[in-house]
């Protein structure tokens, strides 16, 4: 791996009042390396969403509000950069897909002109050759007899269509980052296969790195090369996908994979994690997991354990893991 | 288990095909539910499986009668619900009830939880008295793993499975026969759905009532069900045992939707069968098998005949010219 392209450190954000705030993202780090598909996992209120939406400093403040961190991109701080400035990046160097195509979509703009106007924006080409790139854009990502349907509206598609083009206007302009967020969530499971094929081959057409973010396991499984794991707004684990599905390391990573039904396994009972996800910023102290940890100890809930190494690319935050290791 | 609880004939539901107050042009008509039979066993767990539009939620809508069928017939423990007076399809409405997908929409937030649980309680046994029916609704809420004490707060004041968990405890306050479950997990994360499809089947077997799952994720219907019925396009295409859906499916949509689930496992996503194009819409449904605009086995025939139900197995239906010869078994 070389330099990193992307790399989040210690970033943390508030929501609400300055005076009294809630915490939602607290210490995060991670990176993705060029060329590299990484995957965000987490249930609802892991902080998952949040992050992908301060790198590209979307994040509405009011009321939220960076608080602490850096967000390297390519060698230069995004939150550093003039407010300003970050259109310029956004679409051209990091491009982000929605979970529902429908209402990230213009509903009065024919696809087109859509994705032609992502083209405009940040290059110089004149009409027909912008037609052209469209035209190749909608052929990369498998529209069908996609000259005829230049000119139809979101509302002609099916949402497995709606979600190929939001695909081929976030690829416009070779961004060096996708950020997809929940990209398959809102589709059934037959055109779930057909956009993961889809950006499958977009790996290895486009040279592009990918910031996946969902909660289901088994796209993350099928899609990257690494994994981070995040439970109320802290990265628990973090490295290679493997590692990460085959010696899990924190309890809650451990708990998720034998909590998901699988097809191909004749348990009588799925295994369960006791109680439910915490409410943004309500654990001040401690680990965000001790309420409903099976292996907490009393240290756990007073100090929040650093991530610790098992292996050169993978890491987990849990003090009684880490012992067990050494010992 | 061989006591019939639910028995359908030939269900059908279409919306639409009326006239418009401004056209002469008649809305498209939907066929939602196209001439569904089966039959349900009293305590067993049916699921029903599909992708969006399939009607598997007007199907289970149907069942409990919250929507008039267009057609066909509707027998639960006997009684013919399509048939009988509004009288006493209020008295049957006792022995079904329904539990749904969003736990944040199907609870009153206005109402204290009691409230809420005691409902079915006051219109079926008004001579209850309100000392009792708080016992009753205590003990309901012990059986779906909740603290009694919650009793008098309100909806808002409680997490997606939590909320899933008091809407169980009102669906089962008349032990009812049948449920009807209509995504009941999907809604809720991971660590949390694993807990609430725990508690469905402890109570199921605890007090023997008969599950009508609806739901879309083939993993979680594997450890809930005894038998799946797969839908499409408002036909069902396969229907049988869990352990011969799974093994041995016969029908290719069938096959094509258990292998495109993704697993969570890095190397368990190898062999999948991505199917070309969309679902077609249900108001230009194609002609002979619905399946055969994305079956990569389609022949002439399929276009021309419509395949019925046929017995493949043993307790095993699957409606498909060429279930015996399908090459692509898994």
């Amino acid at each position: 791996m070389s330099r990193a392209l992307l790399k989040v450190e210690n970033l943390s954000v508030d929501f609400g009042p300055v005076s009294n705030p809630i915490r939602v993202l607290n210490d995060v780090s991670f990176s993705v390396g060029r060329g590299q598909a990484v995957g965000l996992v987490g249930e609802s209120g892991s902080g998952k969403s949040i992050t992908s939406l301060s790198i590209l400093r979307l994040v509405p403040e009011p009321p939220g509000h960076i608080a602490a961190g850096r967000v390297e991109f390519d060698g230069c701080d995004l939150l550093k950069l003039p407010r300003n400035k970050m259109p310029e990046i956004r679409g051209r160097d990091i491009a982000m897909i929605f979970q529902e195509p429908m209402s990230s979509l213009n509903p009065v703009m024919a696809i087109g002109d859509q994705i032609g106007e992502a083209i405009k924006l940040h290059r110089a080409l004149d009409s027909s050759r912008r037609r052209e790139r469209v035209i190749e854009l909608l052929k990369l990502v498998g529209m069908p007899d996609p000259v005829s349907r230049l000119g139809s509206y979101p509302h002609q598609f099916s949402g497995g269509m709606r979600q190929r083009v939001m695909i081929a206007m976030a690829l416009a302009c070779d961004p060096k980052l996708l950020i997809a967020d929940e990209p398959t969530t809102a589709l059934d499971v037959t055109i779930q296969a057909q956009v993961l094929e889809l950006m499958k081959k977009i790996r290895s057409e486009v040279n592009s790195s990918i910031l996946l973010i969902s909660h289901d396991l088994g796209v993350i499984a099928d899609i990257c090369d690494r994994v981070v794991v995040m439970y109320a707004g802290r990265v628990v684990e973090d490295g290679d996908v493997k590692s990460i599905f085959r010696t899990p390391k924190h309890p809650y990573t451990q708990g998720l994979l034998q909590a998901v039904p699988r097809l191909a396994d004749d348990r009588e009972r799925l295994y369960q994690i006791a109680g439910s996800v915490p409410a943004a910023g309500s654990i001040k102290q401690g680990c965000p997991f001790f309420a409903r940890c099976s292996l907490r100890q009393n240290r756990c809930q007073e100090q929040m354990p650093p991530m610790f190494q098992f292996g050169s690319e993978h890491s987990a935050a849990c003090w009684v893991t880490a012992e067990e290791e050494v010992s | 288990m061989n006591d019939v609880l639910v028995k359908a004939e030939g269900v059908t539901k279409f919306f639409g095909g009326e006239g418009r107050l401004f056209s002469k042009e008649k809305t498209p008509q939907v066929r939602a539910v196209d001439g569904v039979s089966f039959e349900m066993f009293a305590g067993e767990t049916l699921a029903v499986v599909g992708e969006s539009g399939c009607g598997k939620s007007t199907l289970g809508r149907l069942l409990l009668r919250l929507l008039e069928p267009t057609g066909g017939r509707i027998e639960i423990d006997g009684t013919d619900l399509t048939q009988i007076s509004k009288e006493a399809l209020r008295n049957s409405r006792r022995k079904m009830q329904m539990v749904f997908q969003d736990p944040y929409g199907s609870l009153s937030p206005r109402r204290t939880i009691a409230e809420i649980i005691a409902e079915p309680l006051e219109v079926f046994e008004p001579s209850m008295s309100s000392r009792a029916r708080r016992e009753r609704v205590a003990d309901l809420l012990e059986q779906v793993g909740l603290s009694p004490d919650i009793m008098d707060r309100r909806p808002r004041q409680f997490s997606g499975g939590q909320r899933q968990r008091i809407g169980i405890a009102r669906a089962i306050a008349l032990n009812p026969a049948l449920i009807v479950a209509d995504e009941p997990v999907s809604a809720l994360d991971v660590s949390v759905q694993a807990q609430i499809v725990n508690l469905l089947q402890d109570l199921q077997q605890d007090k023997g009532f008969s599950y009508f799952f609806v739901a879309h994720d083939l993993a979680v219907v594997r450890h809930i069900a005894d038998r799946v019925m797969v839908m499409y396009l408002g036909r069902v295409v396969e229907i049988g045992p869990k352990s011969k859906i799974y093994a041995a499916p016969q029908h290719p949509y069938t096959q094509a939707l258990l292998s495109a689930a993704p697993e969570p496992d890095p190397e368990g996503n190898t062999k999948r069968i991505i199917l070309q194009g969309d679902v077609p819409s249900p108001t230009k449904v194609p002609s002979g098998c619905s399946f055969r605009t994305r079956c990569p086995l389609a022949q002439p025939i399929c276009s021309s005949e419509r395949p019925e139900l046929r017995q493949v197995a043993e307790g095993q239906l699957a409606a498909c010219h060429f279930a015996e010869t399908n090459p692509i078994r898994q």
